[in-house]
């Protein structure tokens, strides 16, 4: 059952997007949700929404994944658009019943917010189903590197971002012998109430906390005998390269977005 | 043929404990392929763990290829020389990719691109890996995950590797494959190997045998010499190769006198068919 878990959310491919270069890719997300911030108004979300949609049909990834990215934060957008659309005061009141008053201001906060959380979500899953996990690893720690010099341990953090990506499915296939195990021994995984169902994780989490100590401890003697010390001195396999379709993505996206921000101010 | 590693007067205790070993003398030659066997508690792991300076010893001096593994500053030196590869290949590999894990050891030594890029493909190659180069190692077999382990050693182009117990983890059919590696980067590259195991049958393809028990060396010989000691080795808690004990039994049930100098099933059928004739 749990053996279904995909590692990361990572939709092989070939096209334009899957090929530039990760940095690049970061960058232009994060200075995509800089302008989702920045802008207020209506026009910089469309402009948004516009890059959005370019850049998913560009990377042909289909819309259905774009939208199952969007589940799991559909209580959270009904949450907010809600919370706008009734505690919002002022305005022109549309519709006045009792204590409930809706009024032009709030519908439009409520349906700008949501929009804005949406294609928050949209691009940043766009980044994940196009990057695999351990080319953004190595992508934040290159972007991360300039940190090193104030002795942030960016080495070390995209060490334990990678490794932590490797046990992600050993320790799940070890999860499930476990519950096997538990269950061939009469613990009752699927019992009743909340109390007894949070009393059945704990003879699977004892044993899968010590198993991953024991491991993490051979690893980790592994690792010295390949001649592991941190990352000074270290060179990388996999070299990334900013290519010209790199640099024509990045000056591309940045125009547009300082566009949609210029167009915010004087609007 | 020169001493590559060697071991004088090698004793260590953990902590307050009492001695794994003490005053052990051992040495392996160039090119060697050696099998240590030992019952479980016997300190062969240990004796392993010294060899590449994963752990020092608490009396005596190990040199590898001359150099002492006290010694701090040669300390890469010595790992890069002798590479270890241990029994649960899920907590030696480090990368989310076969070719990326490959790469490991030649990333921290400092190795430039385009030659890691080179020695991992070659790497991959001697061990029958290459096609799975872009896998993730958690879809591969036992074997298949135990023999990228061993491409990772062989990247650094190390001079002896040390296996501990591993096949130990494997299905038969990964075992014989990760045993097939082992003795063809031994006959084709020269590379010293000291193999850990649990398993008789791959002792007796080996050049050397060494038995340990208690700390202590008790055999030291050619495997055919090694296994036909058939009841010292039963008194130590360890087997005999299936051929060996045939032969063995035969031997006490009929009182016969048969040689027991033999580790193969053809050498034993060759005897019988001998004997029914």
């Amino acid at each position: 059952m749990l053996r279904d878990i995909t590692l990361g959310q990572y939709f092989p491919g070939t096209s334009f997007v899957h090929r530039l270069d990760p940095r690049t890719k970061i960058i232009i997300t994060a200075a995509f949700i800089a302008t989702l911030f920045i802008g207020s108004n209506p026009v910089c979300l469309e402009a948004g929404a516009v890059f959005c949609a370019a850049a998913v049909i560009v990377s042909r990834i289909p819309v259905k994944m774009i939208l199952k990215s969007l589940k799991p934060i559909i209580m959270i957008l009904a949450v907010t658009s809600l919370l706008n659309l009734f505690l919002i005061n002022s305005g022109i009141p549309i519709f006045e019943w009792k204590f409930i008053k809706i009024t032009y201001t709030g519908l439009r906060t409520s349906i700008f917010m949501v929009v804005r959380i949406a294609l928050l979500v949209a691009g940043t899953s766009l980044l994940t189903y196009t990057t695999s996990p351990i080319l953004l690893t190595d992508a934040i720690e290159r972007l991360m590197s300039p940190l090193a010099k104030i002795k942030f341990p960016v080495h070390d953090l995209a060490m334990m971002m990678t490794i932590a990506l490797r046990f992600v499915p050993t320790l799940i296939e070890e999860t499930d012998k476990i519950m096997s195990a538990q269950k061939a021994r009469g613990v009752d995984m699927d019992g009743g109430r909340i109390a007894d169902k949070v009393k059945a994780v704990i003879p699977i989490i004892i044993p899968l906390f010590i198993s991953a100590v024991r491991r993490a401890g051979e690893l980790a003697t592994a690792m010295e005998c390949r001649c592991y010390r941190g990352g000074e001195g270290r060179t990388k396999m996999r070299q990334l390269k900013f290519g010209v379709s790199d640099v024509l993505a990045i000056l591309f996206s940045l125009y547009f977005m300082a566009a949609v921000i210029l167009v915010n101010i004087f609007l | 043929m020169k001493k590559f590693a060697s071991a004088e007067h090698l004793s260590f205790s953990y902590d307050e404990g009492g001695y794994v070993f003490k005053d052990l003398d051992l040495s392996f030659e160039k090119g060697e392929l050696t099998a240590v066997l030992g019952h479980n508690g016997c300190g062969k792991s240990t004796f392993a763990k010294h060899l590449n300076a994963i752990l020092l010893p608490s009396g005596g001096k190990v040199y590898i290829d001359g150099i002492d593994t006290a010694d701090e500053e040669r300390l890469y030196d010595i790992r890069q020389k002798v590479g270890m590869v241990f029994q649960n290949p899920d907590n030696q590999i480090v990368a989310t990719i076969v070719e990326e894990d490959v790469a490991f050891a030649l990333e921290n030594l400092g190795v430039p691109p385009e030659e890691i890029r080179q020695r991992v493909d070659d790497a991959l190659k001697s061990v029958g890996m290459y096609k799975y180069r872009f896998h993730a190692p958690h879809k591969l077999s036992g074997g298949q995950k135990q023999r990228v382990a061993i491409a990772g050693i062989i990247a650094m182009r190390p001079e002896c590797i040390v296996l501990d117990e591993p096949t130990a983890m494997l299905d038969p059919i990964g075992r014989g494959k990760v045993m097939e590696t082992i003795k063809k980067l031994n006959r084709e590259y020269g590379i010293t190997m000291i193999l850990i195991t649990h398993y008789m049958e791959e002792a007796a393809q080996c050049g050397r045998v060494i038995v340990m028990d208690k700390g202590k060396v008790i055999m030291d010989d050619a495997p055919d010499e090694v296994f036909s000691h058939v009841e010292e080795l039963k008194s130590v808690g360890l087997d005999v190769p299936q051929a060996t004990e045939l032969i063995y039994v035969l031997n006490k049930k009929l009182g016969l006198d048969l040689d027991t100098h033999i580790t193969d099933e053809d050498e034993c059928s060759e005897l019988i068919a001998k004997l029914l004739s």
